[in-house]
């Protein structure tokens, strides 16, 4: 009963496939961003914020459309990126990762900014009185103290984004073995007469996958009070 | 050799501190308010002067008219702070180390010993600060400073955190470091009994300025 047929692997590992990329791209980002929010006061601050946050809330076709406008073949962005760089959105697993990237920044950033805010700065000047420069104290005081906030962040946005499927079928349609995640499998299955027990065994594999991940952020959230405590 | 003469106003406190000095030990000595903290902050450089200058061993690191102002890490100074602020995330041999790391100075285990050895910390290497009492984390953090080879040391109320029975513990490791560890140091303290057995000079503040300079018979 409970048999992974071949199409519903390729679905499940191209899920995986696209949550890791954009999770691991988005990283960076998240970490610089969450810094400059926690930290930085400047003008438009709070503009930026709304901006990070703005996929959380808005409609996610209306992020798949905006995506295909910017980043499709015929896009600025993606115009350019296609004929300088070679990097091809439109229709492939690529732009599925930049759908799922998009929608799981605000919840990847949140996390990261939250633990960087509660860092002691004073911890961070007594770092600078032995010699470390703002880089050097960057990297060796404020990322490792908030490491365990990093980490639940990727984990929250590699939840979320295994499990995109609004921008991801607008952007990139649901093309089997190229952009057909998981979410996009189960809604070929449940539109097909005996597809249910297929849909039902992608149900339980996504059920897993996010309580997994919600478990992990939960333990890192732990380790990262133990460690501001230094035990 | 230390020379100090700056200005700032911090709302509606405003400081006013001018005095060099060649002593081993500068005491600065005043109630709670006077300005000290913020004195000390200006000369490691996490507070900067409205007007004035500040230099450290010969090196001016804060010239407001020439628009100088070296930052913290670039002036060679230790700092023990009265909370010893040790990195919860490291033990305390990776403390003690971090200053040399940033500093990319080669290693010393001759110096690395004797730290260890003045203060007493050397059981206490693989413990991290979370399990340490209050009088070992200002024991560590007084290791750390003196292990980024400072050419200064600024001690700000290091012993004001701890109870009566910490303090008399702490102490003759401050006396043993005055003797041996070579370093000038600037003490502050609002506690004279503890200024009279260590500092060899005494600058006095009284809300943000200074009103008694010289030895430690200022005191009385």
């Amino acid at each position: 009963m409970f048999e992974i047929s071949p199409a519903e692997w390729t679905a499940i590992l191209l899920s995986l496939r696209v949550a890791v990329v954009a999770t691991l791209v988005a990283t960076p980002f998240g970490i610089a961003l969450a810094w400059l929010l926690a930290r930085r006061d400047f003008w438009g601050k709070a503009v930026l914020d709304a901006l990070v946050h703005l996929p959380l809330v808005l409609p996610p076709v209306v992020t798949g459309y905006l995506l295909l406008l910017s980043f499709g073949r015929r896009g600025l962005v993606g115009g350019f990126l296609a004929d300088h760089l070679g990097i091809v959105f439109s229709f492939r697993w690529t732009g599925a990762a930049l759908a799922c990237g998009v929608m799981a920044f605000p919840l990847l950033v949140r996390p990261m900014r939250l633990s960087i805010e509660a860092i002691d700065r004073r911890l961070e000047q007594a770092a600078e009185t032995l010699g470390a420069a703002p880089w050097k104290v960057f990297f060796t005081v404020t990322l490792p103290l908030a490491l365990p906030g990093v980490l639940a962040g990727m984990v929250l946005g590699f939840a979320k984004a295994i499990g995109e499927f609004g921008a991801t079928i607008t952007f990139v349609s649901n093309i089997p073995g190229e952009t057909q995640t998981i979410s996009s499998a189960i809604y070929s299955l449940i539109q097909t007469p005996d597809g249910d027990a297929a849909a039902g065994r992608l149900v339980i594999v996504s059920i897993v996958l996010a309580l997994g991940a919600l478990i992990a952020a939960e333990w890192f959230a732990r380790r990262a009070t133990a460690r501001l405590h230094g035990n | 050799m230390l020379r100090v003469d700056i200005e700032k106003k911090l709302g509606e406190f405003s400081l006013h501190a001018s005095f060099t000095s060649e002593g081993r030990v500068i005491g600065l000595f005043g109630a709670s308010g006077a300005g000290k903290t913020s004195l000390v902050n200006m000369i490691a450089g996490l507070l900067r002067p409205d007007r004035g200058t500040i230099v450290i061993d010969g090196e001016t690191v804060d010239d407001t008219a020439a628009g100088i102002h070296v930052p913290t890490y670039r002036r060679r100074i230790g700092y023990v702070f009265q909370d010893a602020r040790l990195f919860p995330h490291l033990n305390v041999a990776q403390n003690l180390d971090y200053g040399r790391q940033m500093n990319r100075l080669a290693p010393d285990p001759a110096q690395h010993k004797r730290v260890i050895d003045l203060l007493d910390i050397g059981m206490l290497l693989d413990r991290r600060p979370g399990k340490l009492s209050g009088g070992e984390r200002q024991r560590v953090a007084l290791g750390r400073a003196l292990l980024s080879r400072p050419r200064l040391l600024l001690l700000d109320e290091p012993l004001g955190a701890l109870d009566e029975g910490r303090k008399l513990e702490i102490l003759p490791y401050l006396v043993r470091l005055r003797d041996e560890a070579n370093v000038p140091m600037v003490y502050v303290s609002h506690d004279a009994a503890e200024l009279r057995q260590l500092a060899t000079q005494i600058v006095m503040l009284k809300q943000g300025r200074v009103t008694s300079f010289g030895g430690v018979k200022v005191l009385t």
